[in-house]
C-alpha cells in the first residue's frame, strides 16, 4: 500500500514510500537500494553544502554557552527537541506527499529569524540541486520551478527522500540526526574538541534522536488529514537570537 | 476559524463592569493554595470551566461599541474608558486561576474598522491543582478587515508544580492590524518553575504567519534550560505587530542593545507584513523593559 495518493500521475517512477509511518524509525524497513540512499543522504560528504553551517553552535560558543562536550550535548539536545523536531516533522510531511508549498509556508511561520529563514532556503536550494542530479524526479523539478530562490531545507529533504524511495520515518530520522550532527561536527573546529568526544555526544543522543524522529513521523501522519497546522512548532529562542547576532558578524567560520 | 464557529459558550452575561463587586472575589493566593469559595468553584478539588467573550464593532460614528462583553468566574471582563475611537477591555482576575484541571477560554472578535485594546489587571499565576491535572487556557482572536486589536495581557507565571497548556490563536483578515504581547515567567520569585507549554499561532488571510511553541519546566522535553533554548533566563516573551503597511524595508532585523547577563532581544521582520520582537531575560521586569524598548523602535519606524 502506498501512504499517499497526493502525487499527480506524472509522479516519479521511483519506488513510492511503502512503509507505514508507525514503523519503527531507523530504517530497518528501507529496502536494499533505499537503505543505501539513507546512508548517502546522512553522509556529511553528500554534496549539499551542510558542512558550511554550524546550526547555531558558532554563536553559542562565542558567548560562552557552549564550552565543552557536556554543554555541547545540552545544546544539541535542546536543538533536537525544538527546531529539530519541527524540521523532522516538515520533512516527513513532505515525504507523505503534503503540498510542499503549504509546508514551505508552515516552515516560514515556524522560523521567525530572517537569518535562519535565509539559511534554510539556501540549504534547500543546494540540496535540491544535488537531489535533482542524483534522484531525478518531476516533483523536485516542480519545486525548483516554483521556488527558484530555494524552498526550506526540510521540505526539500522530505521530497528528496521520497524520490529516493525512502519513507516518511526515514526523512524524519535524517532531519532529526542532521539537527545534532551539524553542531557536533562544527564544535570540533570551534572548540578544538576531540572528535572522539563529539562522536560520543552524538552516540549518547541516539535514543533522543530516535524518539524525536518517531514523534515527528507521528505528527506528520496527523498532518495528512489535518493539514500542516498539526505539525509541531517548537521554538528555541536562543537559536533565533544567536542567529540574528551571528548574521551581523563581519568575520565568521561558519555561514550560520 | 476554530473556536469561533461554535465555542462552548453558555455563560450568562455575568459581568458588565463590576468585577470588583463580585462577592466571590478571592485575593490571589500564595503558594499552592486553593480558594475556599468563589463563583464557580464548588468545593475543594473542584475545577473551573470558564469562558469569556467580547466582540467589538465600529459604531458608525468613528467609535467602537462592545455588543458582547461577557465573562464568568475567573475571567471577569470590565470595559474601560474609550481610547480615541477604540474600546478598552480589562480582564480582571476575580479569583486565583488557572489551577490544575481548569479549562479557561477567552474569545475576542474585532469587526471591520473597529478598534479594541485588551489588557489584564494582574499577572496570570498558574498554580498546581489537587490531582496534578494540567490546566488549559485558550485564547481565540479574530480581527476583520480594517480592524485593530491590541492584545496586551500581563505575563503568565508558571508557579512551582503547576502545569498549564496555553494556546493563543489569531485569525486576521487581509488588512487587519494586531499588536500582541505574550510573556512567560518561570516561577514566582526564587522558586523553580512549573510546567508551561504555550503555542502562539497567527494566520493572516488564511495563511500561517507565525507559529511558535515554547515548553519548559519539569517534564518538558530535555534541553529547555540548556544553551539552545532558555539557558539561564527565567522570562521569555514576544511582541508581534502585524500591519498591512509594513514592508520588508520598514525595519531591518537587528538585535536590541542589552547586557546578555540580564537579557537579550531582537527585532525580526517575518515573512509577511509583520515584525516580531523575541526577548529573554532573567526576570519579568527586565523582559518587559526589552519588549517596551523594541516596541518604541517599531513605533518610531512605522510612525505610529
Amino acid at each position: 500500500m502506498t501512504t499517499t495518493s497526493e502525487l499527480p500521475t506524472t509522479a516519479p517512477a521511483m519506488t513510492p514510500a511503502t512503509t507505514p509511518v508507525t514503523a519503527a524509525p531507523g530504517a530497518s524497513d528501507a529496502q536494499g537500494a533505499a537503505r543505501t540512499a539513507l546512508l548517502l543522504l546522512a553522509d556529511g560528504r553528500f554534496p549539499a553544502g551542510g558542512h558550511a553551517h554550524s546550526g547555531g553552535a558558532e554563536a553559542a560558543v562565542a558567548d560562552g554557552r557552549v564550552r565543552d562536550a557536556a554543554t555541547l550535548a545540552d545544546f544539541c539536545r535542546g536543538r533536537l527537541h525544538t527546531t529539530g523536531l519541527v524540521a523532522a516533522a516538515l520533512a516527513a510531511a513532505a515525504t507523505f506527499g503534503l503540498d510542499p508549498l503549504a509546508l514551505d509556508d508552515a516552515a516560514d511561520a515556524r522560523t521567525p529569524s530572517p537569518a535562519l529563514r535565509a539559511t534554510s532556503r539556501k540549504l534547500g536550494r543546494q540540496l535540491l540541486r544535488a537531489a535533482r542530479a542524483v534522484w531525478p524526479d518531476p516533483a523536485l523539478d516542480r519545486l525548483a520551478a516554483t521556488r527558484p530562490r530555494g524552498a526550506h531545507q526540510p521540505v526539500v529533504l522530505g521530497l528528496t527522500a521520497r524520490a529516493a524511495g525512502l519513507s516518511p520515518a526515514d526523512a524524519a530520522q535524517l532531519a532529526a540526526y542532521e539537527s545534532v550532527s551539524g553542531p557536533a561536527t562544527a564544535a570540533v573546529r570551534l572548540l578544538s574538541l576531540d572528535p572522539f568526544h563529539a562522536a560520543a555526544v552524538l552516540a549518547r543522543l541516539a535514543p533522543d534522536v530516535d524518539a524525536v524522529a518517531a514523534e515527528a513521523a507521528r505528527t506528520a501522519s496527523l498532518a495528512v488529514a489535518e493539514g500542516p497546522g498539526a505539525l509541531p512548532a517548537c521554538s528555541a529562542p536562543l537559536l533565533d537570537l544567536g542567529a540574528e547576532e551571528h548574521a551581523g558578524w563581519p568575520v565568521r567560520l561558519f555561514a550560520s | 476559524m476554530n473556536g469561533l464557529a461554535g465555542p462552548a459558550w453558555s455563560a450568562p452575561v455575568a459581568d458588565r463592569g463590576g468585577a470588583a463587586d463580585d462577592p466571590g472575589s478571592t485575593p490571589r493566593l500564595p503558594v499552592g493554595g486553593r480558594p475556599s469559595g468563589g463563583a464557580t468553584r464548588s468545593g475543594p478539588g473542584a475545577t473551573t470551566s470558564a469562558a469569556a467573550r467580547m466582540h467589538a464593532v465600529a459604531d458608525g460614528r468613528g467609535g467602537t461599541a462592545l455588543p458582547v462583553l461577557a465573562g464568568e468566574g475567573p475571567l471577569a471582563l470590565r470595559s474601560g474608558r474609550p481610547d480615541g475611537g477604540g474600546a478598552r477591555v480589562m480582564v480582571v482576575g476575580a479569583m486565583s486561576a488557572p489551577l490544575g484541571g481548569d479549562r479557561l477560554r477567552i474569545t475576542a472578535e474585532v469587526g471591520d474598522d473597529a478598534r479594541l485594546t485588551v489588557g489584564s489587571a494582574a499577572a496570570t499565576v498558574s498554580l498546581p491543582g489537587r490531582d496534578g491535572e494540567p490546566a488549559a487556557y485558550d485564547v481565540r482572536l479574530t480581527v476583520r478587515a480594517g480592524g485593530t486589536l491590541h492584545w496586551l495581557p500581563e505575563p503568565v507565571i508558571a508557579a512551582h508544580r503547576s502545569d498549564l497548556r496555553m494556546t493563543t490563536r489569531a485569525d486576521l483578515a487581509h488588512g487587519a492590524r494586531l499588536l500582541l504581547r505574550d510573556e512567560q515567567i518561570l516561577g514566582r520569585h526564587a522558586e523553580p518553575p512549573g510546567r508551561l507549554t504555550t503555542r502562539l499561532t497567527v494566520h493572516l488571510d488564511g495563511r500561517p504567519l507565525l507559529d511558535q511553541a515554547l515548553s519548559f519546566g519539569p517534564g518538558a522535553p530535555a534541553g529547555w534550560n540548556g544553551p539552545a533554548v532558555l539557558h539561564h533566563y527565567r522570562a521569555a516573551g514576544q511582541l508581534l505587530l502585524v500591519d498591512p503597511s509594513l514592508t520588508p524595508d520598514t525595519l531591518a532585523s537587528r538585535p536590541l542593545p542589552a547586557d546578555p547577563a540580564h537579557g537579550r532581544a531582537a527585532i525580526t521582520p517575518l515573512a509577511g507584513p509583520a515584525v516580531l520582537i523575541t526577548a529573554l531575560a532573567v526576570d519579568g521586569r527586565r523582559l518587559r523593559r526589552l519588549l517596551d524598548a523594541g516596541r518604541a523602535e517599531i513605533e518610531e519606524a512605522t510612525g505610529s
